[in-house]
């Protein structure tokens, strides 16, 4: 009954998270209140939560920084964690408080483009953030929504107007520093207009050994013909809980490939719904997860095929060590009248040893019968023909292995359109199979 | 000249309807409706059980009680009044008794007759299969049963068995499917009525088929039948099931258990061919058929199969499983599933890995027309015991119309690192160039679908026996009649 907790949270304090949030933020907070103590928070009976038990990871007793209380964290210290090689505008996430770099702060935006912090800007533009936040968050069922929409503050928003294409990657970087255990919510709401194209990189850390609950909630609307390349990597901490929805609307003619990556971890959920709204809109979702210890990675994701035409592309993949547990459920549903549709979605999983647990759901839901729908699932091993193969050739063992691995999630990583964080990316999970700390060391944060 | 003939055979059948639609007016003895701890301890005064089944029966009832009604089915029930069934409903028997064919009511011959259903054993060329026929809720004839006994195969109704072998009932009735699994399963256990049991004892291979063939006749009845199979070591047994219903604007109620035991290296084949009255082109009345059906692999190299087709039913709920504990036990799963008009299937299976070097197949065909709903929905679990486990799953769903569903909702619970698990799906309509050919060859519209169909479902129905693989295919083509345009 953790919900009752947070409502009465929320009440009690309910002017003091009014009086430093503007009036879009606020605009939203009574619904989500209703929306808090109707439908509650996701228990491992609701079908799409089986394996991941949210409402006890929200039962112990979080601190909140509901009075913005300044928790001090040096941006100089943190300033280099960038992808080498790869010159991005820079934006953070200290906590749930938003910080920009020197670099992004001197560097010139493309006309219309504005970026920045979401309490601030939201604040300067209402009505155009008025119109999209909380449009597309699903606050009427079980989840997080609502209660990151209750208690949100600040966040981060970006808006890319029609025809403008962002040459830079923006990346924001989202930062865990408490001297106590922490709760904190984030917002991030991503417009692009007509014809426009953005590159978003997403960093989540944890930088200390404090326990952390991370709500994060995105939107996202990609307007007609427009580009969006999104990534989000986690690299946090075993004490780490990460409760993440990323919600798409997708017009007609838009592409968009999200890609998440789950590093290292602790206990993460990430759930990503994707509406394809407009004709021949096109998705790629995929998704890596390499876990070991006691880490939880648990995906699910939705894709509303509601006109006809659309694509979309689904590929996940897992690497479980250890006592590890890997989740993933996928559903596409394709709406009556959604003739034409395309659409695959493929799980692979290797588990390595023999307590890595897997629970895979890849679902169907048809309603049209012009259709192309095809999905695949897999959970296995390593192959020991390749593995002798190759050791046969004098590569050792481990090495061998290490080599395998790559192999099976370059499938993904290799999908990564910026060269240099591709370069990273199977850098860094080189190092996850080698037994080395998944942290980028190319960043002040992680070392 | 075969062609001809071919075509004369589809055409007959796509210009009928359902042609078990009929009812038998027979004497009924049909108990009031309702249920309560009263209908279920007068069903078993009728049946004249013993102390501990009324037991197990009010055991049952008060479980099911407290239980509530699944909702986790991708399906649309409307609500179930089940105080407004009869849960018991018997053809009226003359006073001595089903002994021989010459006392079993002509009427009730003629019922089984007109259905295809071979009542006399002199038609045991034809197919040289044994058969146990229920109506209602009892068991009208069992044929070849001295011939069976003879190998020392145990062949009755269940209600018999209970009174001639009631240790070996005893034993396992309930060990397979407990009476708290689900809300059905509950409800059967409560009011069960007749139904199979057979025994196959050790390293006999049984030399025909046996099969049962269930039919409701009576309105406002339901039928819950319970059927029990145990196959001892080295023995193998291959069992068939057919079911029809009348045509009636109410909607009848189908809760059976199947509880199959399979012991060292035995084997059974079972096979369904579904086609309870599935309702009109409006989607008013047909069957609710809901299934518990479960083997249980306790031999080591034991090997179950189930085949079924279905194409009748208003509404679908059932999941035939294997558990597979024997060490090598293999598991096997073909289905094919047709909707056409309204109606609503929600069918699977699931196949839980617990001992060593486990296998399961599992090939499903989904095929959905008009405005029906079909989804597959199956689990494989691989425990942390299973070594080497293996399993491959393939669902394929066929959508013929726009305005049918195909649903594919497969689960995977892995743990164990050695198991290999795979699973594949396709949603996809008929392809045009398949039709074009067809079409160009002279074969009219609704025949080329009905053979690209029948050829689509081709992995599944090789694995019936000879004698419903005919059926099940003319059942495919009837069922899809006018879904073209």
């Amino acid at each position: 009954m953790s919900e009752q907790v947070y409502s009465e949270l929320f009440r009690n304090n309910r002017n003091l998270v009014e009086s430093v949030s503007c009036g879009v933020l606020n605009a939203v907070r009574s619904e989500a209140l209703d929306c808090l103590e109707k439908y509650g928070f996701p228990t491992a009976k609701v079908e799409e939560y089986l394996h991941t038990d949210i409402s006890g990871w929200l039962e112990p007793d979080w601190g909140i920084n509901l009075g913005r209380v300044n928790i001090p964290v040096n941006l100089n210290e943190v300033f280099h964690c960038s992808v080498p090689n790869l010159s991005t505008l820079m934006y953070y996430l200290a906590n749930d408080r938003f910080m920009a770099s020197e670099m992004s702060q001197h560097s010139q935006l493309p006309d219309g483009v504005i970026a920045g912090s979401l309490n601030e800007l939201a604040g300067k533009y209402p009505e155009l953030a008025g119109r999209y936040y909380a449009g597309l968050a699903d606050m009427h069922r079980p989840g997080i929504a609502a209660l990151n929409t209750l208690l949100v503050q600040d966040g981060f928003m970006i808006y890319v107007p029609d025809g403008v294409v962002m040459d830079k990657p923006v990346q924001l970087v989202t930062l865990l520093q408490s001297p106590v255990n922490l709760m904190v919510a984030r917002r991030i709401l991503v417009v692009t207009g007509k014809d426009a194209a953005l590159k978003l990189l997403l960093c989540d850390h944890s930088v200390d050994s404090h326990d952390y609950l991370a709500t994060q909630v995105m939107e996202l609307y990609a307007g007609e013909n427009s580009h969006v390349e999104l990534y989000d990597m986690e690299e946090t901490s075993p004490h780490n809980r990460r409760i993440s929805e990323l919600y798409v609307d997708q017009k007609a003619g838009s592409d968009v490939s999200v890609t998440g990556m789950t590093l290292s971890n602790g206990h993460t959920r990430n759930s990503a719904y994707v509406t394809l709204s407009g004709r021949a809109a096109s998705l790629t979702l995929n998704g890596v997860a390499i876990a070991a210890g006691s880490q939880h990675v648990d995906n699910l994701t939705f894709v509303d095929h509601r006109v006809p035409g659309c694509q979309s592309n689904e590929l996940f993949k897992y690497v479980l060590d250890d006592d590890s547990v890997g989740a993933f459920a996928g559903k596409v549903l394709v709406r009556e009248g959604a003739n034409g549709t395309v659409s695959q979605q493929t799980n692979r999983n290797i588990c390595l040893k023999r307590s890595a647990r897997m629970f895979t759901q890849p679902q169907l839901e048809i309603y049209a019968d012009d259709v192309k729908c095809s999905h695949g699932s897999t959970v296995g091993q390593l192959d020991d023909k390749a593995l002798f193969y190759m050791r046969q050739r004098g590569i050792p063992k481990d090495e061998a292995r290490v080599l395998l691995m790559m192999a099976f999630v370059d499938e993904v990583i290799g999908h990564v359109e910026m060269e240099p964080l591709r370069q990273r990316l199977r850098y860094l999970v080189e190092r996850r199979f080698k037994g080395g700390q998944a942290q980028c060391d190319g960043c002040r944060i992680c070392r | 000249m075969e062609k001809f003939d071919d075509n004369t055979i589809v055409r007959q059948i796509s210009q009928e309807k359902y042609r078990y639609g009929f009812t038998t007016d027979i004497q009924t003895d049909v108990l009031e409706r309702g249920l309560n701890e009263q209908t279920v301890r007068m069903i078993s005064a009728r049946k004249n059980e013993p102390e501990w089944l009324l037991e197990f029966r009010l055991k049952a009832y008060r479980h099911w009680l407290e239980m509530k009604l699944p909702s986790w089915a991708h399906l649309n029930i409307p609500t179930i009044d089940f105080q407004s069934i009869s849960y018991y409903a018997a053809p009226a028997v003359r006073k001595k008794g089903p002994g021989s064919v010459d006392e079993i009511d002509p009427q009730l011959m003629k019922t089984f007759d007109k259905l295809g259903v071979p009542l006399e054993e002199r038609l045991a060329l034809s197919g040289g299969m044994a058969v146990d026929a229920v109506m209602d809720s009892v068991s009208v004839k069992t044929t070849f049963k001295k011939n069976l006994e003879e190998k020392g195969i145990i062949f009755c109704p269940i209600g018999e068995a209970v009174r001639l072998y009631p240790d070996l009932v005893r034993r396992y009735l309930g060990s397979v499917v407990n009476y708290r699994d689900n809300f059905y399963a509950a409800l059967n256990s409560a009011v069960f009525s007749d139904g199979s049991f057979v025994y196959i004892p050790k390293g006999v291979r049984c030399p025909m088929e046996l099969s049962t063939y269930f039919r409701i006749n009576a309105s406002g009845t339901g039928q819950f039948e319970r059927t029990l199979i145990v196959a001892d070591d080295d023995s193998y047994v291959s069992y068939l099931e057919g079911c029809t219903a009348p045509m009636r604007d109410e909607n009848q109620l189908h809760a059976a258990i199947v509880e199959i035991i399979v012991l060292d290296r035995a084997e059974v084949k079972y096979s369904t061919v579904q086609n309870w009255y599935p309702g009109d082109e409006n989607g008013r009345g047909g069957v609710y058929n809901f299934v518990t059906k479960r083997g249980d692999l306790r031999g080591v190299n034991s090997k179950l199969s189930w085949t079924q087709v279905e194409t009748g039913s208003a509404i679908t709920w059932k999941y035939p499983s294997c558990v597979l504990r024997g060490d090598g036990s293999q598991g096997e799963f073909y289905s094919v599933a047709l909707t056409n008009n309204w109606q609503q299937a929600d069918t699977g299976t699931k196949m839980i890995h617990l001992g060593k070097n486990t296998k399961s197949t599992i090939i499903s065909k989904g095929i959905s027309a008009g405005h029906s709903q079909n989804s597959y929905r199956g689990l494989v679990r691989v425990t942390e015991g299973a070594e080497g486990a293996r399993n491959y799953s393939q669902c394929d769903s066929l959508l013929l119309g726009s305005e049918c569903g195909a649903h594919t909702f497969p689960y995977m619970d892995i743990h164990n690192d050695s198991a290999i698990v795979e699973h594949e799906a396709t949603t996809s309509k008929i392809s045009e160039d398949q039709l074009f050919y067809c079409q160009q060859r002279g074969i009219p519209a609704e025949e080329a679908i009905g053979l690209i169909v029948n050829g689509y479902a081709k992995e599944v129905l090789n694995k019936l026996p000879m004698e419903f693989a005919v059926e099940a295919q003319r059942l495919l083509s009837v069922s899809l009649e006018n879904t073209t345009g």
